[in-house]
């Protein structure tokens, strides 16, 4: 009995995975098409964590509505921040002093470590091992500490401000980040032996929920999703800011798109980002850690973009501005969302358990997605 | 020295002076059945805590610490609870299977207590096919299980329960065939003989390959056959939220999570009584002071030594492995451990007959 992947018919077993479930990391609510165990549609439902920021951030000043978006992508708080912080100063035409500048692309990678760090162990649990969760999150807590200590944040840290940083290093700082990096140098090892080497994990990932390049571009993706899959779009090399243009590091590509390239894209990634560290950790420049702004920033009447390289992907402000205190419209490119529409394509014929681990590599985070 | 078959038999005696001896038969089954019930509460209660501290060992936390010392009364506190939690009954479940699913389970698992002779001389019941029966009794599970996933009227736990069923159907083969070896080379399905057989050395050593192949086979067919990660998908979390007993809570839901550790007991129990030699003690050759020393440790002790580390060694695997997808747990069975399992049963077949192993 042969049927066609993608149609429902009677008989068929329609499950709703989500809003409150195990592997949805967040309240995404999937309607799955189940024919025995072999998936047959996925159909996401949006709007359960959906908050209005873009509306809101209508009413806030050039200064505020950057906190907003550390409770979208609330794994890369740093570079949301970073790229509305971007747009306000291409807008003012603001130039960021170089302290500042080397201190956002420290922190930017730190969170990007720390966000695939926790997607690390979050995709191993949704595979069925739990232990990995406990060892990321091991590394996780000392990046956290670190931006405590600097931002006064653990998790939304509203760090990034129009004109550099908010507050100058702590301290405690170089020596925290030189730990880490030991720290994290013997510890991916230890990753690679616990999940990336084990036949299971491979059996489970190889050949699973392939991406094509074509479908990948097509789809919108972006960030290690889309480089799974070939595609070349890493923002710090193709536009690069705040001199990521300087630093020597690589973009990672794979070929297949299954879901163990997805995977090895990250784990690469998280290398390359630990190689920036290292070059910027030593050679922080002395200087000011703010640019000198008006108390009320009024923005030229025009539209304004800019972009940046999130953990997940391409983060995109659009701010219209009417040339008052507040923006009159403003549009978040969220990588999360464009992601996530691929998933039906790339789940079509494989198994629930599949789908699982496919979302798993897909890294989404509900409110980017939602906002 | 003291052990457990002289306060039975000193038991026994007293019982004898006392009363007649229907009477003392009837006193006696009583009496087993309700240590039988204490030793299931005991180990399941023992093994929840030892889960929860290997996994906290595993994942570099502390684990329980706050009930008592060490946190040794945690699940004498978790289970207070589940007893005094309401146990719901949704609506639109088939009753009669949904309540009665859990006691099978239970009972299930209490049966294959019998036969398994935890120290010298001491058994509920030295039956002369023990390896059989406990091949069958072990097989009830699925059916608890799969009542459970029918009735609740949920697609999860339906989901659960199909798995569940094709993979203890499955790996039932390969575990059989693996005991089935130990039973060849010690010429009886009795307990007490095939334990008797390994007075000079376990059967792991003195088996030679086929041996060590069958107990390879058999700790992998008895993960799978406890619903165990890396075996889990009955009850896979972050697929099925909860498998077949997503709709069940309180009482009803613990006497299951009781019932798969008693399983992981057994099984575990089977595997040192066929593998390990049982309450036999370590001998080496022709050392006789070592000898002696392993002697003098209680039998009980190498009993529940080599049972806990198999279970040690199970609970291992869970806390590592990521979970197989249903396909390949099923290709696992049919494509490798079940035509091993044959093949090696030839080969232990000819060991047996030539007389090759020690």
């Amino acid at each position: 009995m042969v049927e066609e992947i993608g149609t429902t018919e009677q008989g068929d077993l329609i499950i709703n995975v989500g809003p409150q479930h195990p592997a949805t990391h967040g309240v995404l609510h999937l309607v799955i098409t189940l024919n025995g165990e072999t998936v047959k549609k996925v159909e996401p439902h949006l709007g359960y964590i959906h908050r209005s920021i873009e509306k809101m951030c209508e009413s806030l000043s050039y200064r505020q509505f950057i906190y907003s978006t550390s409770r979208m992508d609330y794994l890369s708080s740093h570079i949301n921040n970073h790229g509305c912080a971007l747009a306000v100063e291409k807008a003012l035409q603001l130039e960021v002093p170089g302290r500042a500048q080397v201190i956002r692309v420290l922190m930017d990678e730190l969170t990007r470590i720390a966000s695939h760090v926790l997607w690390w162990g979050a995709m191993a649990m949704d595979i069925g091992a739990f232990t990995p969760f406990f060892h990321a999150f091991r590394e996780r807590e000392m990046i956290n500490d670190i931006m405590e200590e600097t931002c006064g944040a653990r998790l939304t840290m509203n760090y990034m401000v129009p004109g550099g940083v908010m507050f100058d290093l702590h301290p405690n700082f170089y020596g925290r980040v030189k730990a880490f990096i030991r720290q994290f140098h013997k510890k991916l090892p230890e990753y690679d032996e616990l999940v990336t080497g084990n036949t299971i994990f491979r059996s489970r990932t190889r050949g699973v929920g392939v991406l094509s390049k074509e479908d990948a571009i097509s789809y919108g993706c972006s960030g290690p999703t889309a480089r799974a899959s070939g595609v070349d779009c890493d923002i710090r090399k193709l536009f690069p800011y705040e001199g990521y243009g300087k630093l020597q590091f690589e973009q990672p590509l794979a070929t297949e798109g299954d879901t163990y390239d997805r995977y090895m894209v990250r784990m690469h990634e998280m290398r390359q980002s630990l190689s920036i560290l290292e070059q910027l950790i030593d050679n922080i420049p002395e200087g000011d850690f703010q640019a000198k702004t008006k108390a009320v920033l009024k923005l030229p009447k025009g539209e304004f973009y800019s972009r940046v390289e999130t953990a997940r992907g391409e983060f995109g402000v659009y701010i219209v501005s009417e040339g008052g205190t507040t923006p009159y419209r403003i549009k978040y490119r969220s990588p999360g969302f464009s992601n996530l529409s691929a998933l039906d394509h790339v789940v079509r014929g494989q198994k629930i358990g599949d789908l699982v681990a496919i979302m798993g590599s897909f890294d989404l985070v509900i409110p980017d997605i939602d906002r | 020295m003291w052990s457990f078959a002289a306060l039975a038999d000193l038991i026994h005696e007293e019982l004898n002076a006392q009363l007649d001896p229907s009477w003392v038969l009837a006193v006696e089954m009583i009496l087993v059945g309700l240590s039988a019930i204490g030793l299931f509460a005991l180990l399941g209660l023992v093994l929840v805590l030892m889960e929860r501290k290997v996994s906290a060992f595993m994942q570099i936390r502390l684990g329980p610490n706050r009930v008592g010392p060490a946190g040794l009364l945690q699940t004498l506190a978790d289970t207070l609870k589940l007893l005094v939690k309401e146990g719901i009954t949704p609506n639109g479940v088939d009753r009669l299977m949904f309540n009665g699913a859990p006691f099978i389970a239970m009972i299930a698992a209490m049966l294959l207590l019998a036969p398994i002779a935890f120290a010298r001389d001491f058994q509920i019941w030295d039956l002369n096919i023990g390896v059989l029966y406990v091949s069958a009794v072990s097989s009830l599970n699925v059916i608890a299980i799969l009542m459970a996933g029918w009735s609740s009227n949920n697609k999860y736990s339906l989901l659960g329960a199909m798995r569940s069923g094709a993979q203890i159907v499955s790996y039932e083969l390969s575990a059989g065939l693996s005991v089935l070896t130990i039973v060849v080379l010690a010429g009886s399905l009795q307990m007490s003989e095939i334990v008797a057989s390994q007075a000079d050395g376990w059967w792991v050593f003195k088996g030679h390959v086929p041996a060590l192949l069958a107990f390879v086979i058999f700790l992998i067919a008895a993960t799978a056959e406890t619903n165990r990660a890396p075996f889990d998908l009955s009850e896979a979390e972050s697929e099925l939220t909860a498998g077949f007993h997503t709709e069940y809570s309180g009482m009803k839901f613990a006497l299951f999570f009781l019932a798969e550790y008693i399983n992981v007991f057994i099984v575990c129990a089977i595997g040192a009584t066929l593998f390990l030699g049982g309450w036999m003690p370590l001998h080496i050759g022709h050392w006789a002071g070592f000898n002696q020393v392993m002697d003098w440790i209680p039998s009980s002790i190498w009993f529940f030594g080599k049972t806990f580390f198999l279970i040690f060694v199970i609970m291992w695997f869970r806390w590592t492995f990521p979970r197989l997808r249903i396909d390949q747990l099923l290709d696992l069975e049919w494509k490798y451990l079940l035509p091993i399992g044959m093949v090696n049963i030839l080969l232990v077949t000819a060991v047996a007959i030539l007389g090759w192993h020690f």
